[in-house]
C-alpha cells in the first residue's frame, strides 16, 4: 500500500460553500409551527431559544441549514426549527449527517444529540465522525440522565447515582465527553451551559465557522429526572469558584476576583491553585490552536464529575483537512482525469463478438 | 523445441495430436490457498471468453486467507464450464481435475467421474504432505486412481527448471507453477494465449522480472504438452452460438457495481456507497471505488450501521444512496432500513447472501436471507426485493432496483448471493442508449392540500403513492421528517390511532402496487407440462439445466423464475394453480415455499439443500423426474 499526496483543499471556513443571504433574518423565522413538547423548565427550551436567535446571525439561506438528530428528549430539536430537519434513530445521527455533508457541501449540517444518544448507543459513530473531521457541528446536550425513557443512569451519570435502574447506586464509570472527543482527535471541542446565552452563542458561532467536525457539550438541566444537576454552576457565588472560562490568548484564571488560576504540574498536566501562590507568570495562557491534543486533554481533566472545577469555552480549535472535502476532491480529480464514459466502462477491454 | 512463437508472440501448436471435438468441458483447478488457483481459473476463463465459448464459473475457497499449508481446509478451487452452446451452470462435476497437492486431490477426487482426467503435480506428493492429509500410501503409487486417466507432471521441478536462467530464487520460481498448469491446460484445449501474456505483463508492470518468470512458466507448461507426447489427445470446444452481439465476461459483483454506476448516470444523481467490508460483498466496494469519475463516492464506514446511515443521509440530500453487505450486515442495518421505510426515501440495499446463521460460511453461497429481507424489521415495514438470477443479471437488477427506489421513494433490497457474486458468465454488453431514463422530479413548489402555501412532505402521487421529495437547499419547502409516525399529507408527528392504521396500510399498499413484470413460464412442450419448477436467485442455472435434462428424457416440465420477490408478480397465483405440482428448489429450508403457501394456499413442494454450494443439475433432474413419474396423474 502506498500513500498518495491528496493535494489538500484549501477551504478554511465551515460555511465557505454554503449560500449566504443579505436579507436580515429574525429568530421568529426559525420557529416552526410545531408545538414544543419538552417538560416545563427543561433546559432544552433555553438552548432552542439561543439557537433560534443565533442562526440568523450566520446570514445563511435558511433552506441550506439542516438539523439531524437521533433519539432522546433533545433529539426532538429539529421539529421545532424551521429549517430542513431529520429526526432519525438512536445514536445514528452522526452517520446520517456524514452522508449528507459529504454529498452536499452547500449545506450547514448540525447534529443534535444527548449523552445517551451520542455516548452510549452512538459512541462509535461519534468518535469516527470526529476523527474523520466531517464538516458537521454536533451539539451534545448532556443532562447526565436518560430522560425520554424516564430516569435511568447515563454514561455521564456520576458514580453512585441512584436511579430507576440503579437502586443501590450506579457502579459505572462515566465519560468526560470533552476528554472523549479530544481522544478522538476532534478539531473543535467546546463546552457551554444551557443557561449561559452569551457563552453558548459564542461557541456556537465559532463552531459554525469551523471547517470540520465541531462538538459542543452543553450542560443541560433535566427538571424531572435529574433536577439541579448543574445548579452549582448557576449559583452566582458557587459558579465563580467553579467555572473556569477559557479565552484564547488569556491566562486561565477564575474566581470572583480572579484569585484562582491554572498552572502546570510537574508531569505535564494542569492543576488549579491560588494565583497568589502560583504567581501570575506561571499561569497557563490558553491556546486552543496547539496541534497536540495533549494540551486540551489536560485542560479537560481539570474538570471533574462533581463540577468542582469546570472549564467552559473552546478547548481546542485547529485546522485539519476534512474527510468530505478530500473525498469530493478525489471525485473531481477523477472526473478531470477521465470523463464519465459509461459505454466504455461497460464494454471494458476483453470482448468478443457473435455474428448472427 | 517444436513450439514456435508467431509474429505477435502467441504460442501455437504444431505437434500432431489426435484432436477430439467436444461440445462442453468442465475443468477444476485445485490447490493450496497460496497456489493462485483463483487467478489460474480466472485466466483460463478469460481465454475461453476470448475464444467465444459460453461459460460459467464457480470459485470455491476457504474463509481463511492462508489456512495451514497443504491441509484440506486450505484447499482452494476454481471450476470453469465452457461450451459451444448456451450453458446454465458451472457444471456438476469436473471432466478434468488439476490437483496441485495431495490435499487438493483428497478434497476433490470424489467429484471426478470415472474416466475423468486427473492432472497432478507429483512434486507435492511427498511423504510429509501425504501424511498431513491422512493418506497412508501414495495414491499415485497404489491403484486407488485406476478409474481415472492420470497425468503425473512434476510441475514444481519443471517450473524451476524453466526459470533457472532468471534472477528468481528457487522458492519464488516454484510459485509460478500455477502458470505452468495454466499453460498446459491452455495447450490441451487450444486456448488463445495472447490475453494471458498481456495480462501478466500488465499485472506485474512494476516487477518485470516477475512478469517474465510467469510468462516463462506459462510457456513451459504449453511446451510441456507440446513436446512430451504424454498427452496424445487435445480437445477443441468451438465458439458458442449465442445471440448476436458483443460480449464480455463478468462476475456478479462487478455487474452489480456497474449497474449502480449506470443507474446513477441514468438518474443523473451522484452516488454514495456507504458500506463496511464483508465477504462476499466487498468486491462491490472495491469496484465502485474505482469509478469516482462517474460521481461515485465510496464511504468505508466504521460499521454496517454507519454505512447505511451515510447512504440514507445522502439519499435525503438527493443522491442515490447505496449500501452493500451480506446477511450479518443486514441484521445490523435493519433499523435504518425501517427508518428508510418511514422517511419514504430511495435507498439501495445490497445483500450478497452467504452461509449462516451468524458468521456461518462466509465464502460459501446460500439463499436463506429471503425471510430476513421480507420481514427482518420491527413492525409492518415492507420493502421491494429483487433477486438477480445469474452473475450478468446483477446489472439489470441494480437498474431495476434503482428505478423502483426512485419512483416509489423506498428502500429496495437486492438479494444476490455468493454464487452470483463470484461466479462469472458471458454478458451481452448493453447499449447505453437503450438504458432506461431514471431521472427524478424533485419538489420545487409548496403543495399543501389546504392551500396554505406550505410544503407537506407526505403529499403523494395518486398513482404510485410516492411522496413528494424536496431536497434541502430548496427555498420555501423547509420541512422536518423523522422516524415517528406522521400525519398523512402534512407529515407532522401524529399519535392518532386512525391515522396510524391508515399509514401502516398506505405504506403496505404502496409496495404491493409496485408494477413488476408478469412471471413468464418456459414450457417448450406447449403447455403439456403438469409440473412447474419454480425458483429464485442464483439457482436459475441449475434448475434450468435440470429441466433441459428432464425434457431430453421425454418428460415435459415447465420452468419459471422469480426475480421480483416483493411484490410478487400479479399472475403468480394463477400460474401456481394451473399445475398439478409446483416444486420449489431453494438453498434454504423452504422460505419461498413458505411464502407461497401462506399467500396463495397452494401446496407447493419444497426441495431444499443448504450445503454452501449451488444445486447440481443432476440432483434436481432426479427430483423433478421423481415427481413427474410418481405423482402426476396424466390427463
Amino acid at each position: 500500500m502506498t500513500a498518495t499526496d491528496l493535494g489538500l483543499p484549501t477551504l478554511q471556513g465551515g460555511l465557505d460553500l454554503v449560500p449566504h443571504t443579505d436579507e436580515p433574518q429574525k429568530a421568529k423565522e426559525y420557529k416552526s409551527d410545531q408545538e414544543v413538547r419538552w417538560c416545563p423548565g427543561c433546559g432544552d427550551y433555553v438552548v432552542l431559544n439561543t439557537v433560534q436567535s443565533f442562526l440568523p446571525t450566520l446570514g445563511l439561506k435558511r433552506e441550506n441549514i439542516v438539523f439531524v438528530s437521533g433519539i432522546g428528549c433533545s433529539s426532538r430539536f429539529p421539529y421545532y426549527l424551521n429549517t430542513y430537519g431529520m429526526h432519525s434513530i438512536h445514536g445514528r445521527a452522526p452517520a446520517i449527517a456524514t452522508g449528507l455533508a459529504t454529498t452536499r457541501p452547500d449545506l450547514s449540517v448540525w447534529v443534535v444529540t444527548g449523552d445517551g444518544d451520542a455516548l452510549s448507543i452512538g459512541g462509535n459513530h461519534l468518535i469516527h465522525a470526529l476523527r474523520r473531521n466531517i464538516n458537521i457541528k454536533i451539539l451534545l446536550f448532556n443532562n447526565r440522565i436518560y430522560g425520554l425513557t424516564k430516569g435511568q443512569y447515563s454514561p455521564t451519570s456520576e458514580p453512585g447515582k441512584v436511579t430507576k435502574s440503579t437502586p443501590m447506586g450506579s457502579v459505572d464509570t462515566p465519560f468526560n465527553p470533552v476528554s472523549l472527543a479530544l481522544g478522538a482527535e476532534a478539531t473543535f471541542v467546546a463546552r457551554a451551559l444551557d443557561s449561559d446565552k452569551a457563552g453558548l452563542t459564542e461557541v456556537l458561532t465559532a463552531a459554525a465557522q469551523h471547517r470540520g467536525s465541531a462538538i459542543v457539550e452543553i450542560y443541560q438541566n433535566c427538571p424531572i429526572f435529574n433536577d439541579g444537576a448543574f445548579d452549582v454552576l448557576k449559583d452566582k457565588d458557587e459558579a465563580a469558584q467553579r467555572i473556569i472560562p477559557l479565552r484564547a490568548g488569556e491566562p486561565i484564571r477564575f474566581g470572583r476576583e480572579g484569585e484562582y488560576g491554572v498552572t502546570t504540574t510537574g508531569w505535564g498536566g494542569f492543576e488549579v491553585g491560588k494565583v497568589s501562590e502560583i504567581g501570575e507568570d506561571n499561569l497557563v495562557v490558553h491556546d486552543p490552536s496547539i496541534p497536540d491534543t495533549a494540551y486540551a486533554f489536560a485542560l479537560s481533566r481539570i474538570g471533574d464529575q462533581h463540577l468542582n472545577h469546570t472549564p467552559t469555552g473552546i478547548f481546542r480549535q485547529v485546522q485539519r483537512p476534512t474527510y468530505d472535502d478530500q473525498a469530493r476532491a478525489q471525485v473531481e480529480d477523477a472526473r478531470t482525469a477521465k470523463g464519465p464514459n459509461l459505454q466504455s466502462l461497460l464494454t471494458g477491454k476483453d470482448t468478443w463478438t457473435v455474428v448472427g | 523445441m517444436s513450439t514456435s512463437a508467431n509474429g505477435n508472440g502467441a504460442l501455437s501448436a504444431t505437434r500432431a495430436t489426435e484432436i477430439s471435438k467436444l461440445d462442453r468441458v468442465v475443468i477444476r483447478f485445485a490447490g493450496d490457498s497460496g497456489d493462485g488457483m483463483q487467478l489460474t481459473g480466472d485466466r483460463f476463463t478469460s481465454e475461453a471468453a476470448a475464444f467465444g465459448n459460453d461459460l460459467a464459473t464457480l470459485p470455491n475457497y476457504p474463509a481463511e486467507i492462508r489456512a495451514p499449508q497443504g491441509t484440506i481446509p486450505g484447499v482452494s478451487s476454481f471450476q470453469v464450464h465452457f461450451a459451444d452452446y448456451d450453458i446454465l451452470t458451472p457444471g456438476d462435476r469436473p471432466d478434468v481435475l488439476v490437483a496441485m497437492n495431495p490435499a487438493a486431490l483428497k478434497a476433490n477426487i470424489a467429484d471426478l467421474p470415472p474416466h475423468g482426467t486427473l492432472i497432478v503435480n507429483t512434486d507435492e506428493f511427498t511423504k510429509r504432505n501425504l501424511t498431513k492429509v491422512g493418506y497412508e500410501s501414495n495414491p499415485l503409487e497404489d491403484d486407488s486412481l485406476s478409474a481415472f486417466q492420470v497425468h503425473e507432471v512434476a510441475m514444481s521441478t519443471l517450473t524451476q527448471g524453466a526459470l533457472a536462467e532468471t534472477s528468481l530464487g528457487k522458492k519464488d520460481a516454484e510459485r509460478c507453477k500455477n502458470m505452468f498448469a495454466l499453460g498446459l491446460l491452455s495447450w490441451m484445449y487450444h486456448r488463445p494465449t495472447e490475453g494471458t501474456e498481456q495480462f501478466l505483463n500488465e499485472k506485474f508492470a512494476k516487477k518485470p522480472d516477475i512478469a517474465e518468470a510467469n510468462i516463462l512458466a506459462f510457456r513451459a507448461g504449453w511446451n510441456y504438452g507440446e513436446t512430451t507426447e504424454s498427452f496424445v489427445t487435445t480437445f477443441e470446444v468451438a465458439p458458442a452460438k449465442l445471440a448476436p452481439g458483443t460480449y464480455r465476461q463478468i462476475t456478479g459483483n462487478t455487474a452489480l457495481a456497474y449497474g449502480i454506476v449506470a443507474a446513477g448516470q441514468q438518474a443523473q444523481l451522484p452516488v454514495l456507497l456507504g458500506t463496511y467490508p464483508i465477504t462476499p460483498a466487498s468486491d462491490i466496494l472495491h469496484e465502485l471505488s474505482k469509478h469516482k469519475n462517474f460521481g461515485v463516492l465510496t464511504f468505508q464506514a466504521e460499521d454496517e450501521i454507519a454505512g447505511i446511515g451515510a447512504a440514507l443521509g445522502a439519499s435525503y440530500g438527493g443522491a442515490l444512496g447505496v449500501t452493500s453487505t451480506s446477511g450479518p450486515g443486514i441484521a445490523l442495518k435493519s433499523e435504518t432500513i425501517g427508518l428508510g421505510v418511514m422517511l419514504e426515501l430511495p435507498l439501495i440495499v445490497i445483500d450478497v447472501q452467504r452461509g449462516g446463521p451468524s458468521t456461518g460460511l462466509p465464502t460459501k453461497t446460500e439463499q436463506a436471507d429471503l425471510l430476513q429481507a421480507m420481514y427482518g424489521r420491527n413492525s409492518e415495514s415492507p420493502i421491494p426485493i429483487i433477486a438477480p438470477q445469474s452473475p450478468a443479471d446483477c446489472f439489470a437488477a441494480a437498474i431495476e432496483a434503482t428505478e423502483i427506489a426512485l419512483t416509489y421513494r423506498t428502500p429496495v433490497m437486492i438479494l444476490s448471493d455468493g454464487a452470483n457474486a463470484n461466479g462469472s458468465e458471458p454478458w451481452l454488453i448493453p447499449d447505453v442508449e437503450k438504458l432506461p431514463d431514471l431521472r427524478v422530479t424533485f419538489a420545487t413548489e409548496p403543495n399543501a392540500a389546504d392551500g396554505s402555501g406550505e410544503f407537506w412532505p407526505y403529499m403523494r402521487d395518486p398513482e404510485t403513492l410516492a411522496r413528494e421529495w424536496a431536497l434541502p437547499g430548496t427555498p420555501g419547502l423547509m420541512h422536518r421528517i423523522g422516524g415517528l409516525e406522521k400525519a398523512d399529507g402534512k407529515g407532522n408527528i401524529s399519535y392518532d390511532p386512525d391515522n396510524h392504521d391508515h399509514m401502516v396500510r398506505l405504506r403496505q399498499r404502496k409496495i404491493d402496487n409496485i408494477a413488476v413484470p408478469d412471471l413468464v413460464v418456459d414450457d417448450p412442450s406447449g403447455g403439456k407440462a403438469r409440473v412447474l419448477a419454480l425458483g429464485w436467485g442464483s439457482s436459475f442455472g441449475p434448475i434450468g439445466a435440470a429441466c433441459r435434462r428432464v425434457r431430453k428424457d421425454g418428460m415435459p416440465i415447465a420452468q419459471a423464475h422469480l426475480r421480483n420477490l416483493n411484490p410478487l408478480p400479479k399472475n403468480l397465483g394463477d400460474i401456481l394453480r394451473s399445475y398439478d405440482k409446483v416444486v420449489v428448489p431453494e438453498m434454504n429450508l423452504g422460505q419461498l415455499a413458505w411464502l407461497l403457501r401462506a399467500k396463495y394456499l397452494v401446496d407447493v413442494r419444497s426441495y431444499t439443500k443448504v450445503a454452501g454450494l449451488p444445486f447440481k443439475a443432476e440432483e434436481l433432474q432426479h427430483v423433478f423426474t421423481d415427481i413427474i413419474e410418481k405423482e402426476v396423474v396424466s390427463r
